[in-house]
């Protein structure tokens, strides 16, 4: 499954990049929303991934029995998830109000920090 | 002004503060005697070197080494020191920037005391700059004139640049030989002059020399530094600073010398400065200017003697070095005078003092014939050493007799423009005014006038402490030289004489000359300051191109370099390190390959559609599948979390979109068709991080971390969750401030929605 996930990834990333090279705030958006889920697989992926054995002690145990899941990746990715969302949100009310204020989602004709040149 | 103002009040004229004001003087003077302590030691050919260690790691110490270059050269510092701060106190008694002055000198005092002191080269190094940046202050002391603002920096940035190629020579150095010490490097000097790098090296510490001792084609900074106020030339950029890198070629010279290419470059660029400079100091009617031309020369001629490199070459060198810094040094004190005295410092301004002012001439004249060169002074002994050099030159002897030989006579008809005209004659305008100094001005320029007589007597006390230990310092070996006032007639004798004659006969025909060459001036030719300028211009329009060219200001732009530049570091990382394998493919069952296609159907739909829609839709499609890998591969919580998020996110996306331009319109760039360089990139992108997570994925993973959290999370955290138990637990802290990047972005959201919706004035740029 880990080669497989790893060629996944590659197809989502290539996927955001483009979203994002667009200039359109809203398809950056996009592609911001599906590089955090990649950047999440590839943390999962690289803790390696044990099929259905959840990271938990049973009752009267001190520790898991067998091979279980890796736990360290999975708080990390649960964590990345929140700020991710947080992030996005943010994001999402900023191109909002970029297009309250400025009349565009393009990036390109957001010119208030650096003006166009007399020439250009 | 104002800031001016509340600094500097006016020199409080107390007697007290008189008194204070002679302070720094008194130091440096005292600095003077302890250095004197040294001779009997230095004479007898001995060193004393101190070290502490400082940057043990990268063999960098606080090493001290005196020799006889150090001690000459230290002698000079704190003695000339003395009597200009001396002289400082006097001349600017009623500026209100008079203590700022003397602190001034006083740093780059000690700094230029550091050059020539330390062993080491990097802590020599960090007191040459220190010297640039205390001359830049120095020449700009003037702050409120443009113009000494202008040539302060140009001073700096010429010198700073040179500085910057020496730290590489250094450096290089430093690794080829694994020492920094300027002591130690001469027993490496076969391995120095047979790497490869030595051609470097020599380039580079020679550009460095050059910069900062002002040799052709670098020379236009120093007759511009005469910004500064008269005493600060006298010590920095005639006596002292100047010489650094004379010091340092004389210093590096029994490691780098003894090649053809020290030789030629040395000879021919030493050879043609101290030519053009004297032409040059021909031509100026402001006789500080004149000076100024004449330390340059002085330069030259210092430089093609380390050049030369024989045994009188090294004696000529240092004996020119003392005398050159005694005589010139009195004589811009004694200029000072004469501008503060007349008013004036043009020569054709300038005539019949010498009636009010006997005392002056006497030291003008004292210095005068030092410089000319005549007997019984020590300039003469200097001159002798010098074409007793040059005769005997290993190579090429006549081309180096034409330039000390042209060289010396013009500095002859220099001597005398300064020593005599002004003094002589029918008393222009100027001298009506004019009276004798006060004391304080007077004795400094007297006693540097005056040692130069002394010693010129006193030749074998001369030759055994001063001029032999030196010539030992940069020869690496004892050297061989009769130091004397008399040597029998022979060809020095005879080349000193003719020398005299010219000499004479230039001053007398200086009016013409001076005409014949302002009119090739004004031609345009020997303009090496224009290279400056020109240099100076295109740099800023480079820096204005780079700009333009980097700096787009199109959002586009600089996403494409960042995604760009991440890829290419990415794949340079991966083909460097060779980490292209082929994975096994495992077969997976059904559900699994349709999670898998169902993804990245969604992720490529989002990327081409245009309807906000469907990339809505995608975009949970791929949410929602993630989260189904995350509960196939035990992590319940992370999908937990997954699903609540990508719920959350749809609606939040959905309801903000309402307020977003149609797809249509937001997309219309869209409908130019799909943009094949952007995919190609996207792709190789994407790639590249495929290829990484499989190179990773090659690797043992190391499960210490996760051990302990799985042993400890029951017995010591009482769960039996482990990834509960690590975020609220073990890692809680990170938790919080993950909750509190949340509760930040959602105050700054909500700051952004319920601020007031205005629309500012399209100023043409905003469309």
């Amino acid at each position: 499954m880990e080669p497989a996930l790893a060629i996944l990834i590659g197809v989502i990333v290539a996927a955001s990049l483009y979203l994002m090279l667009s200039g359109n705030m809203v398809r950056f958006l996009f592609g911001l929303v599906l590089l955090s889920n990649a950047a999440n697989l590839v943390i999962f992926v690289g803790g390696r991934l044990t099929y259905a054995a959840p990271p938990l002690v049973p009752e009267g145990l001190y520790a898991p029995v067998g091979v279980v899941a890796n736990a360290l990746p999975q708080a990390l990715v649960l964590t990345a998830i929140v700020i991710g969302f947080g992030l996005l949100a943010f994001a999402l009310v900023l191109v909002h109000r970029a297009y309250q204020v400025l009349g565009t989602v393009e990036g390109d004709d957001m010119r208030v920090a650096e003006p166009r040149a007399d020439k250009g | 002004m104002t800031a001016v103002a509340s600094t500097e009040r006016p020199a409080a004229s107390g007697a007290a503060e008189r008194v204070w004001r002679l302070f720094p003087a008194l130091l440096s003077a005292s600095a003077f005697l302890w250095f004197l302590t040294f001779l009997p030691v230095i004479g007898a050919g001995e060193v004393v070197r101190v070290a502490w260690p400082w940057v043990p790691g990268m063999g960098i110490e606080l090493s001290f080494l005196i020799d006889g270059l150090a001690l000459v050269f230290a002698l000079l510092i704190t003695g000339i020191g003395a009597l200009v701060l001396l002289y400082t106190a006097s001349y600017f008694a009623t500026h209100p920037g008079l203590w700022r002055l003397l602190i001034l000198l006083g740093l780059f005092e000690l700094s230029m005391l550091g050059v020539v002191l330390a062993d080491n080269l990097i802590l020599m190094f960090v007191f040459w700059e220190l010297t640039t940046v205390t001359s830049f202050l120095l020449v700009g002391f003037d702050h409120e004139k443009a113009d000494a603002r202008a040539k302060a920096l140009q001073a700096l940035l010429v010198t700073l640049a040179g500085g910057l190629a020496l730290l590489a020579g250094i450096l290089l150095l430093g690794i080829l030989t694994g020492t920094f010490e300027a002591s130690a490097l001469s027993a490496h000097s076969e391995l120095i002059q047979d790497s490869g790098f030595y051609v470097v090296i020599v380039v580079l510490v020679l550009l460095g020399c050059f910069t900062k001792s002002a040799q052709f084609p670098f020379h236009f900074w120093l007759p511009n530094a005469m910004a500064a106020p008269t005493p600060v030339s006298a010590y920095l950029h005639s006596a002292t600073m100047v010489k650094a890198g004379v010091y340092l070629m004389a210093r590096l010279n029994p490691s780098l010398g003894g090649t053809d290419l020290w030789f030629w470059t040395l000879v021919l660029f030493g050879g043609v400065t101290a030519v053009l400079a004297s032409v040059w100091a021909l031509r100026q009617t402001d006789l500080k200017l004149a000076l100024a031309y004449t330390t340059v020369m002085a330069l030259g001629a210092l430089t093609m003697m380390i050049g030369i490199g024989h045994d009188y070459a090294l004696a000529a060198a240092s004996a020119f070095l003392v005398v050159h810094a005694l005589y010139k040094a009195a004589l811009f004190l004694t200029i000072g005078i004469l501008d503060k005295k007349a008013g004036t410092r043009e020569v054709d301004q300038l005539g019949g003092l010498g009636r009010k002012m006997w005392a002056t001439w006497l030291v003008a004249a004292l210095a005068g014939l030092s410089m000319a060169g005549l007997p019984p002074f020590f300039g003469f002994i200097s001159k002798e050493l010098l074409y007793e050099a040059v005769v005997t030159a290993p190579a090429v002897p006549i081309l180096v007799v034409v330039f000390a030989f042209s060289a010396s006579a013009m500095m002859v008809a220099v001597a005398a423009a300064v020593a005599v005209k002004p003094f002589v004659g029918a008393p222009t305008k100027a001298a009506e005014k004019a009276g004798e100094p006060p004391f304080g001005m007077w004795i400094g320029p007297a006693i540097l006038a005056g040692l130069g007589l002394v010693l010129g007597v006193l030749p074998a006390f001369t030759g055994s402490f001063f001029v032999l230990p030196t010539a030992l310092s940069i020869a690496g070996q004892p050297v061989e030289a009769k130091v004397a006032l008399w040597h029998g007639i022979n060809l020095p004798l005879i080349l000193s004489i003719l020398t005299i004659a010219t000499g004479v006969v230039i001053y007398l025909k200086l009016s013409a000359i001076r005409g014949a060459l302002a009119g090739a001036e004004a031609r345009g030719i020997w303009d090496a300051e224009r290279g400056y300028d020109w240099s100076l211009a295109n740099l800023k329009r480079f820096a204005a191109w780079q700009t333009d060219a980097i700096q787009t200001g199109r959002v586009t732009d600089y996403i494409f370099w960042t995604t760009a530049s991440l890829g290419a570091l990415l794949w340079w990382a991966i083909v460097a390190g060779g980490f292209i394998g082929v994975p096994a493919l495992q077969a997976l069952p059904l559900i699994e390959w349709a999670i898998l296609g169902l993804i990245a159907f969604a992720s490529i739909a989002v990327a081409v559609t245009h309807s906000r829609l469907i990339a809505i839709v995608g975009l949970g499609v791929v949410g929602i599948a993630i989260a189904g890998i995350f509960v196939l591969y035990g992590a319940i919580d992370v999908a937990m979390t997954q699903l609540l998020v990508e719920t959350l996110f749809v609606v939040i996306v959905v309801v903000a979109l309402l307020k977003l331009p149609r797809l249509r319109t937001a997309f219309a760039h869209w409908q130019k068709g799909p943009r094949w360089g952007h995919a190609t990139l996207s792709a190789v992108v994407g790639a590249g991080v495929t290829v990484a997570l499989l190179a990773v994925l090659e690797t043992d993973l190391d499960r210490r971390i996760t051990t302990f959290f799985e042993q400890e999370s029951a017995p010591s955290a009482f769960g039996r969750n482990v990834v509960n138990v690590i975020l609220v637990d073990f890692r809680a802290l990170d938790t919080f401030g993950e909750l509190a990047v949340v509760v930040i972005a959602a105050l700054g959201a909500y700051a952004l929605l319920r601020l007031k919706a205005e629309r500012p004035e399209p100023k043409g740029d905003a469309r």
